[in-house]
């Protein structure tokens, strides 16, 4: 018997023991049973805080965000498991912020275990990502850990409104419930109720304990189900948050310093001010917003407002900035999370293979563009419109922004066009309700530019990293890897909090430190950067990062080693980790690897574990006359238990698409202090000509049964890697600097 | 002076300047939000509306310039009245956040309308113009060709 209330205690109890001290808030706070932040109406009774009973069926409080990763319909999935209703009764919905949609799964990202034997090891904790559930109070989508953070909890939200619902009916009748069945939204007896006829007398008959299914007579989980947003987002009827519209509503946008942290020393707003349609320029300490009748002109407006910026405190350009972060590697490691045999002594003994690799900045670039809408209510309340990955921080922000108490702002989390790590701080709500506090009573819908989004983002950490590696008789023996890069997790941190906590940074080192290769002699430092460049969370975080080193050094160390550069892998993994080995082996069957080297191709293989699940990805490129093209993918993955296929085939190929878009052109540069990058025509994804075919193959043997890895991000890592060995293939030239637009022609 | 345009067969007055970009005069003026903004400068797609049957980049085309009549995601098809490229989409699970779906299907409404039965040059060479950020671009593809034979068989 599984008691929902008690493993509600217990996931932080563990996560509390493991953390002396500081974890005690979160172990305290969610000690208590969640409060459920839902108020009953006529139609809609919730029985708990994810489970509401409508006439026509029910409807789902998803406890994380959707931004296109299907999270929401999987949620969805698990509820309607336990709960018997058809796939079209139900529908979903974001909850307001409240401490009952914490993020369970975030525990699991909080190790500085390599991902590939958590399962085996006891939990250590990362200090600075103890802090996190402080921070975002848990309600937080990251980290690739809804659908493992939802697997246990929508299920017993489901299974305990089944069991309220039976216990009102067996009720009416003078029944036992065990004697009635459940089906297709109603509770079946001598007599047959909706539930909607039974949800207010259910509301307080939800039982402590209840028992979950057994796996084998599961409808909904680990089948491809329709995504509960497809007719929405195919018919222009999804309501993003840029979609707000409201009655009298006024449109603005805001144009801040790019000289990124720098101050505003002053600003001439007249010509702007002339402009028909223009109501007001606001200024805003480090920026300014326009409002107007219409975002066009508010965007016009802003451009004509001249503005005197104040300096940042990094470097001016890309080439300082670089040199900046090359220092780092003269400091102490800030981590050496793995120290397998003795790297030192082995290197030593003769002749050694290096390389250095460089990175640039990146920008998350969703499609829908930063926006929020905030309306100042004449009782001094605000309501605001924000996607986001982090609720309660972000209502908190924007409390503290126009000192108010948080019970005070009202906000709804809208479906995101996109956010693939870049929708977590609450600049734009909280800029939003500043300028909607210059027109109390109406509301205003402040939309980005693209090129204010692309200027004012915060990136993914440039970085350097040096390898050094040691064959013997063909056979790897050390491997030393050393990245150095401003950290993405202190950065960000310091910005929402104020201080950045101390301890090893994983972010700086994972994909790097933490694969299965199976070296005799391995060990990987972290060296971080001085360097006040805005950085945030980038699909995948540190694993774009390090994936591209590791996979090109091992790429290096398989062709001077005159091996195969699978087989290679292989030899490497396949006594450390079985599920990754059967990956490698798997996209080399279904690529027909062998039968891909012939003249004018090229083929590249790549691995990541991130996020609890292997990913292998095999890349063909073809020279042609108008460049190379990149024609075919293959990509296998591993998440143990798969939740929704055909969501997973889709995260995989998009993130490889996202990874692929960085590897051939993505670069943030700066020069005069401001990013140079506009918008997508020099800042220019793959398109759908450039875009190679893709088939994925989802296996699951990862981990014991539960064990979910997240599919939005580990699809991400191995792109970079995967194209550069491909091009190395072709052409013999091994490019160790991102984009690859640098070193090779793309057709485009 | 309101500007009067044919907007899915309705005509509508819309109180805003005549420089004023057909995208914002549809979201902003009208609420009519289905039609997307993503880049402002014809870079990306989102904005796709069809003037006179044309794909056209709705922020590029100002009010005075809008000369024919504009259909919009919105008049393509609704959730209980679906067209068949919709019906394709849905099939073939296309959308990931979505944001770009607009403007993918109205560029592709535009494409099968000259090229009923298009090749995979016909939809690279269409689609080009239409930025994916979520990568669904084979699923677009696929539901193109299956919206194509669907629209065949009638
Ligand atoms: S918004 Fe019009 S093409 Fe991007
Ligand atoms: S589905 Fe997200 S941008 Fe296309």
């Amino acid at each position: 018997m599984a008691n929902w209330k008690k493993i509600t205690r217990r996931s932080f109890l563990v996560f509390g023991a493991a953390v002396a001290g500081g974890a005690a808030f979160g172990a305290y706070k969610v000690a208590e049973v969640p409060e459920n932040p839902l108020t009953p109406s006529a139609d809609a009774i919730p029985l708990n805080p994810w489970v509401i009973i409508n006439g026509d069926g029910i409807t789902v409080i998803a406890p994380r965000a959707e931004m296109g990763q299907g999270i929401s319909t999987t949620l969805a999935a698990l509820v309607a498991e336990e709960l018997d209703v058809d796939w079209q009764q139900v529908r979903v919905l974001h909850g307001p912020p409240a401490q009952a949609y914490y993020n369970a799964g975030f525990v699991d990202r909080m190790s500085n275990e390599p991902d590939f034997f958590l399962s085996q090891q006891p939990k250590s904790h990362n200090a600075i990502l103890a802090a996190v559930p402080k921070i975002f109070s848990l309600q937080i989508t990251g980290g690739s850990t809804g659908a493992i953070g939802g697997f246990v909890q929508m299920r017993l939200a489901g299974a305990g409104a089944r069991e309220a619902l039976k216990a009102a009916a067996a009720k009416r009748l003078g029944v036992a419930p065990e004697t009635l069945k459940t089906e297709g939204g109603k509770v079946i007896g001598e007599k047959t109720f909706t539930y909607a006829e039974l949800a207010a007398e259910a509301v307080d008959m939800v039982p402590a304990d209840v028992e979950l299914r057994d796996p084998s007579t599961w409808r909904f989980v680990g089948k491809a189900m329709p995504r509960l947003d497809m007719v929405a987002k195919s018919t222009g009827t999804e309501t993003f948050g840029i979609d707000i519209w409201l009655p009298g509503m006024k449109f603005a946008t805001v144009r801040m310093n790019p000289k990124r942290g720098g101050a505003m020393l002053g600003f001439d707003p007249g010509p702007a001010l002339d402009m028909p349609g223009v109501d007001q320029v606001i200024g805003l300490g480090n920026g300014i917003a326009v409002i107007a009748s219409n975002t066009w002109t508010a965007m016009q407006a802003a451009a004509l407002v001249t503005v005197d910026w104040g300096p940042a405190d990094y470097p001016a350009d890309t080439a300082k900035i670089m040199a900046q972060i090359e220092t780092a590697f003269r400091t102490e490691p800030d981590s050496r999370l793995r120290d397998d045999g003795d790297v030192e002594a082995d290197l030593a003994k003769g002749e050694v293979i290096e390389a250095e690799y460089r990175i640039p900045f990146l920008a998350h670039a969703s499609m829908e563009p930063w926006n929020a809408t905030a309306w100042l209510k004449d009782d001094g309340s605000v309501e605001v419109w924000a996607g986001n990955q982090a609720p309660i921080m972000t209502r908190d922000a924007v409390a503290a922004a126009l000192r108010i108490d948080a019970d005070r702002v009202t906000l709804h989390t809208p479906v995101m066009g996109g956010g693939f790590g870049g929708r977590t701080d609450p600049v734009p709500a909280v800029l939003a309700a500043r300028v909607a506090a210059a027109l109390p009573g109406t509301p205003v819908k402040v939309t980005w530019s693209r090129e204010e989004d692309m200027t004012q983002d915060y990136y993914r950490p440039a970085a350097i990293a040096r390898i050094t590696g040691r064959l013997e008789g063909g056979k790897p023996t050390a491997l030393w890897g050393r990245t150095a890069a401003p950290s993405a997790a202190r950065n960000a941190m310091a910005r929402l909090i104020g201080f950045a906590p101390p301890g090893p940074d994983r972010g700086t080192v994972e994909g790097g430190f933490d694969q299965p290769y199976g070296l005799p002699h391995y060990r990987y430092d972290g060296h971080i950067a001085d360097l006040s460049v805005p950085l945030g969370f980038w699909r995948s975080v540190g694993n774009s990062m390090n994936a591209f080193f590791l996979e090109s050094f091992i790429d290096e160390m398989a062709h001077a080693a005159g091996a195969d550069p699978l087989a290679f892998r292989l030899e490497l993994m396949k006594d450390t980790h079985a599920p990754s080995a059967a990956l490698l082996e798997t996209v080399r069957d279904m690529s027909g690897w062998d039968s891909l080297k012939r003249p004018g191709f090229g083929r590249g293989v790549a691995f990541c574990y991130s996020f609890g699940t292997p990913v292998a990805q095999v890349l063909e490129v073809q020279d042609t006359e108008a460049g190379i093209k990149l024609t075919r993918a293959w990509i296998a993955c591993d998440p143990g238990l798969a939740m929704d296929p055909s969501i997973i085939e889709a995260q995989m190929t998009g993130a490889m698409v996202y990874g692929l878009s960085a590897a051939v052109q993505g670069a943030i540069n700066f020069a005069d202090q401001q990013v140079v990058e506009q918008n997508y025509w020099d800042y220019d994804p793959l398109r759908m000509h450039t875009t190679p075919s893709f088939q994925v193959k989802i296996l699951q043997n990862n981990g014991t049964f539960g064990h979910i890895g997240g599919v939005g991000e580990p699809g991400t890592p191995p792109a970079a890697p995967a194209l550069a060995n491909a091009l190395y293939d072709l052409t013999g030239t091994r490019a160790r600097e991102l984009p690859l637009n640098k070193t090779f022609t793309f057709a485009v | 002076m309101p500007v009067t345009l044919t907007i899915n067969g309705t005509s509508r007055d819309i109180d805003l300047p005549p420089e004023v970009p057909l995208l914002w005069a549809l979201r902003d003026g009208l609420g009519m939000t289905g039609t997307k903004f993503g880049c402002g400068v014809a870079a990306c797609g989102a904005c796709t509306v069809l003037i006179g049957g044309q794909a056209v980049r709705s922020c590029q085309v100002p009010l005075s310039d809008v000369s024919g009549a504009v259909t919009t995601i919105e008049g393509l098809g609704q959730p209980d009245n679906l067209a068949p490229l919709q019906e394709a989409w849905i099939k073939h699970q296309v959308a990931q956040c979505g944001y770009c779906q607009s403007g993918q299907i109205m560029q592709a409404a535009a494409l099968l309308a000259e090229t009923p039965e298009p090749t995979d040059q016909d939809i690279d060479a269409a689609m080009q113009g239409n930025l994916c950020r979520c990568g669904t671009y084979p699923r677009i593809r696929a539901a193109i060709h299956d919206a194509a034979l669907m629209m065949k068989a009638g």
